[in-house]
């Protein structure tokens, strides 16, 4: 609990000193940032990171075991799993991100209009997001990559697209009893317009809930796309995504060649771990009620 | 004093409740029934009355934070009831409003001295220089210190919270300032302290206040005249003095006699009041204080009373007086 006025702190801290500040405070987001980080740069730099080509085939390293050559061991047609983890962060983190970011920002803005506005546009927004919503994630982004076509760019769209009605709903909840503070009535009074208030005033408090709510998207689109491309409608062959890794090997191979199966998995896990642990020291670290 | 500063007349809110699907309109809530009242420069007007009478409805639609039902807002003269917001926000300058609930009337991600400085902004007034000179001279004027200015809301205590309110409303140099139960939050010595920081102000700026509250002392305190409120519509009316020394309408005497005298030995006879305030869904016929009246008499059923002059500025509503 925070009642007395802090005087100990320099009233504009440098940007360094607040990231030291922030990094000492929150240990845990650090890890999460570390971890994040390090698929990031897996994703950026493949071709230097990765030990083999993760596209060539050797039929002599099918279902190779972990070893020296290959770390992780090797897949059917013995392509190196170490290589294709990494190769598969690019295709993995740009669809869990980018799909993450484009449908908490679209609904975040549907969510805002729809409490701010209220009224018709209300109506026609929840009404069309609870249709959306009856029908369940996988269905729905089936129907949009097989209308698009598979592609990577198509694969985002139709993972963000189902993402869009949750937290839009979240968003408009939240927004709804901010809108009646009377510290949005003191902004009206002041004669501010009433879009600088909904994104001055409004939005940054519904930040908490949305950052929750992106990085528990975060892991659960990853697992979307596996679907995808099991179903080969997601990135297509032969880019390793780690969702479709996991999802061709694990029914087959589990027993006989589990390491095809453990490593993808640990792959993912750990994103979904780094971007909570990161996710939370964010929404912290982004509320001034938290940090003096 | 030649003009009101503030003038309203005939003020209606009625809240439509509505039901159903398609959202029909099955009743309204009578929250401001028809009130008039008129402020001049440097004068403070007491608005007193229970829970629910509509005594913030009145502070909001006079600000047109709420859309009047009906009636007129006159502002130096000039109307603002239908005026379109373009029209009405050079004259928002004029008037501003401090809120009953220090807590949630600032916005906890934002730091205090850019609460202060956002209607500098908002009207464009000054550069980021010039406004944070500003901001900071409005924290010395209501006794806070200008090193604060970069702090959280939260990191304040409620009467400092409401100081910081209190710079807000003011930096725009408004006229007026609608307090809406502006220390009911606080603690009683804070209370003490803000009440004597709004006098100050009145008098340094010459700011009229409508000061809306339930606090018969606070606003004893701090009011020129009183308007005492209830279900919607006001019941008497008068200067300070005239209303705490004689009281004519029965709903004012028994909100008199509840106040709480610090003798103990002093015995009055209490004027209670039974039973609620009725539903402002549906108002009770003739005079709405009828039903709790203990000299009700059969006319009070039928024919709503206005307010009529008794005394140099003295008004009250009732056919008994």
């Amino acid at each position: 609990m925070s009642t007395t006025v802090s005087q100990d702190r320099p009233t504009k801290p440098s940007f360094f000193n607040e990231v030291f500040y922030l990094a000492r405070r929150y240990p845990l987001g650090v890890a999460g940032a570390i971890i994040m980080a390090t698929f990031v740069m897996c994703a950026l730099f493949a071709n230097f990171v990765a030990p083999l080509d993760p596209f060539s085939t050797n039929a002599r390293a099918s279902l190779a075991r972990p070893s020296e050559t290959h770390l992780l061991g090797a897949d059917m047609m013995g392509r190196d799993v170490l290589s294709r983890i990494i190769h598969g962060a690019r295709i993995s983190l740009a669809v869990a991100v980018g799909a993450t970011i484009m449908g908490s920002g679209l609904g975040a803005a549907l969510g805002l209009a729809s409490g701010y506005l209220g009224g018709w546009f209300d109506l026609i927004i929840q009404r069309v997001s609870e249709v959306m919503q009856s029908l369940p994630l996988l269905v729905m982004a089936l129907v949009i990559t097989a209308s698009l076509g598979p592609s990577l760019r198509n694969t985002i769209i139709a993972i963000a697209i189902p993402l869009v009605p949750t937290v839009a709903r979240v968003i408009r909840s939240n927004v709804l009893s901010l809108r009646e503070m009377p510290f949005v009535e003191a902004a009206k009074a002041t004669g501010m317009s009433e879009f600088r208030i909904a994104v001055v005033h409004v939005l940054p408090n519904t930040l908490a809930p949305l950052i929750v709510l992106a990085t528990a998207q975060l892991g659960s689109t990853i697992l979307t796309e596996a679907s995808l491309s099991f179903l080969g409608l997601g990135v297509p062959e032969p880019y390793p995504s780690w969702g479709r890794m996991l999802s061709e090997s694990a029914a087959e191979y589990v027993r006989t060649a589990p390491w095809l199966v453990i490593f993808p998995g640990l792959a993912i896990s750990l994103v979904v771990f780094g971007s909570n642990l990161m996710g939370d020291a964010l929404r912290d670290a982004l509320d001034p009620r938290q940090r003096d | 004093m030649n003009k009101p500063l503030i003038e309203v007349t005939d003020l209606k809110k009625h809240f439509p409740i509505r039901k159903g699907l398609f959202g029909n309109t099955v009743g309204h809530v009578h929250a401001v029934d028809g009130v008039s009242f008129s402020i001049n420069a440097g004068e403070t007007l007491g608005l007193v009355g229970e829970s629910g009478c509509g005594k913030s409805t009145v502070g909001r639609v006079v600000l047109r934070l709420i859309e009047p039902t009906s009636g007129s807002v006159k502002v130096e003269g000039r109307e603002i009831v239908g005026i379109p917001r373009t029209e009405l926000r050079p004259l928002r300058r004029q008037m501003q409003i401090v809120f009953q609930d220090p807590f949630s009337s600032l916005n906890p991600r934002i730091r205090v001295g850019d609460i202060v400085g956002e209607p500098l902004m908002v009207h464009g007034i000054g550069n980021k220089q010039e406004r944070a000179e500003r901001v900071a001279q409005l924290f010395n004027r209501v006794g806070l210190r200008p090193s604060q200015m970069s702090n959280y809301p939260h990191q304040f205590s409620g009467g400092q919270r409401q100081r910081i309110s209190i710079a807000r409303a003011l930096a725009l140099d408004p006229h007026f300032i609608i307090a809406d139960e502006p220390v009911s939050a606080l603690d009683v010595s804070i209370q003490a302290q803000v009440i004597n920081l709004m006098m100050d102000l009145q008098r340094d700026m010459k700011l009229s206040y409508l000061f809306i509250s339930h606090n018969l002392s606070v606003v004893e305190h701090i009011s020129h005249r009183v308007a005492v409120m209830y279900l919607g519509r006001i019941v008497e009316y008068a200067d300070k003095k005239t209303l705490f020394a004689s009281p004519q309408h029965p709903y004012t005497e028994a909100l008199l006699s509840a106040v709480p005298l610090p003798d103990p030995t002093l015995r009055r006879t209490k004027k209670r009041v039974e039973g609620d305030v009725p539903s402002p869904i549906k108002p009770p016929p003739g005079c709405h204080f009828h039903p709790r009246c203990p000299y009700a008499e059969a006319r009070c059923k039928v024919e709503p009373p206005v307010l009529r002059e008794i005394g140099p500025g003295h008004q009250v509503a009732c056919h008994l007086r």
